[in-house]
């Protein structure tokens, strides 16, 4: 099943996906223009791999993939839902979208095996999480100036139970600006795959029902720019839709 | 006397106290309690943020080899990190000390608690956004390179105990010279001051929510010190801030600490 958390009339609801719709859980039928997106769950702990796909660290001109996974944390101030607004300021010149699997942790894990990893998945959903190249610095990097900005993490628009993924590691992503298709890669290409991830990050903290991974993108990461509709796609996820907004939207 | 936000351990609601720092009581609903009898909880509900290299002492360390690899060039945004919400645990909780080492860093910081939503505010304007203080022990396993997000040292079970209270904000006069004081088994081993802040606290404030928005609840760690203490199994850290309180933690072998894995 699909589910999602949005708002419709002034009233949240858990909804879910019906025939291409969006059900809400009192019944109605209701368009997905006609309801605001709220990202799929309320985030707690949110991981972000850097570098896990060979590809894309490349891209970055980074030699090897690390020896140690890179792994970030995000707070609850930079998520956004399907169809939201992603702030790019002016004095920006390279802000790059990353299209990305999402896990859903269901329990509480620790140390646990990679071979029992899935028994603590929920299930997926699609983010796109967007950084400000021009804020990078070397310090705990990549630096939440530069990855943890109000509004640059959509995530949704569904939150798909994991029974209904057959194979996560075999899921096509695809990014589109204005409907032009800019990065394509596989989830077969991550370097550390989920049930490993599970695993590493286990070994040492306890992960719990709600806790989010990012997994990392693959290569194909190019400058977005005022105006343009990004959307990010996990096939049999889902397809995330973000447009980005300028300084034109705020008042001084 | 100072007004303080208290969450007591098998209690859902939150109460208002005052604390009278000379009889080390505390009084709540017009009943007295001695503070070390109260079973003092979390006292926190947002998410805890951290400002590296923010404390002058740290800063000076670093400063040598800023314009070298890795890091090329000193930091201009504040390098902020995350204690998520496995790491919290309240006054009185066991920390876990991890089977692989001996040692832990005791990284005694003042933390900022919000009590409003914060996004884009002005220095002059940040203490309106503060509902109080509160004392955060950032524990960590001893590294070197800032150079990565240091989550296998900093974010594992129980390495940032909270507490014992909120402060009311206008309770202290300056909480940009707060003395913060650690003892290990009752020895003082580390003194510093707020009044060692990079940036200050209302300039901290207005950097960090220039780009993210910190939430009612919310905390922000001030800074830490380069010469945090190092503490082992079966010692007990104590954390001082005159004004704000005490926070009492003592260390236990993760396997027996409280919410530790068999």
């Amino acid at each position: 099943m699909k589910h999602a958390r949005v708002v419709y009339k002034g009233t949240m609801y858990h909804a879910f996906e019906k025939n291409g719709s969006v059900q809400l859980n009192d019944g109605r039928l209701v368009n997905e223009h006609d309801v605001e997106w709220l990202p799929p769950l309320t985030p707690r702990t949110v991981f972000t791999l850097g570098l896990n796909y060979e590809d894309h660290a490349k891209e970055l001109s980074f030699n090897s993939s690390p020896r140690e996974p890179l792994v970030f944390l995000k707070g609850p101030n930079t998520f956004t839902g399907h169809f939201g607004q992603a702030y790019r300021p002016e004095d920006v010149t390279f802000m790059h979208y990353e299209c990305e699997l999402a896990v859903v942790i269901g329990g509480t894990a620790r140390n646990i095996d990679k071979k029992d990893a899935y028994q603590y998945v929920a299930g997926y959903t699609v983010a796109n999480d967007y950084v400000i190249r021009d804020y990078l610095e070397n310090y705990y990097r990549p630096n939440l100036c530069a990855k943890n900005r109000d509004s640059l993490t959509p995530l949704g628009p569904w939150f798909v139970d994991a029974e209904d993924i057959e194979d996560p590691m075999h899921l096509p992503l695809r990014t589109y600006i204005n409907g032009e298709l800019k990065q394509e890669g596989n989830t077969c290409d991550m370097i550390l795959g989920v049930p490993e991830l599970i695993e590493y990050l286990s070994s040492f903290m306890t992960l719990n029902t709600g806790d989010i991974i990012l997994t990392g993108t693959p290569k194909g990461s190019v400058d977005t720019n005022v105006g343009d509709e990004v959307v990010t796609e996990v096939e049999g996820v889902g397809r995330l839709v973000s447009t980005i907004i300028g300084d034109e939207a705020f008042v001084k | 006397m100072s007004n303080v936000t208290t969450k007591l351990k098998g209690i859902q609601q939150w109460y208002d106290g005052s604390v009278s720092w000379k009889d080390n009581t505390i009084n709540i609903k017009n009943k007295t309690y001695n503070v070390d009898e109260l079973p003092l909880d979390v006292p926190l509900n947002g998410t805890v943020y951290g400002a590296l290299l923010n404390d002058k002492g740290m800063y000076d360390k670093f400063e040598p080899s800023m314009n070298q690899d890795p890091y090329k060039a000193p930091p201009k945004a504040p390098v902020l990190y995350i204690k998520p919400a496995n790491t919290i645990i309240g006054s009185k909780t066991e920390i876990p000390l991890p089977s692989h080492v001996s040692q832990l860093q005791m990284g005694a910081a003042l933390a900022v608690v919000m009590g409003e939503q914060a996004t884009k505010v002005k220095e002059q304007d940040a203490f309106d956004y503060i509902k109080g203080y509160t004392i955060v022990n950032d524990v960590s396993i001893p590294h070197e390179s800032v150079y990565r997000p240091a989550i296998k040292e900093k974010a594992r079970d129980g390495f940032c105990p909270v507490g014992p209270w909120v402060v009311d904000r206008d309770c202290i006069d300056n909480p940009n010279d707060l003395n913060i004081q650690v003892y290990v088994n009752g020895q003082l081993k580390q003194e510093n001051n707020t009044n060692n802040l990079i940036r200050d606290i209302g300039k901290l404030i207005a950097d960090v929510t220039s780009f993210m928005t910190l939430y009612a609840g919310d905390a922000l760690l001030v800074g830490i010190s380069d010469e945090a203490p190092l503490a082992e199994e079966g010692d007990t850290v104590t954390i001082t801030i005159p004004g704000v309180g005490t926070l009492e933690n003592s260390i236990q072998k993760e396997e027996l600490a409280l919410g530790g894995t068999t």
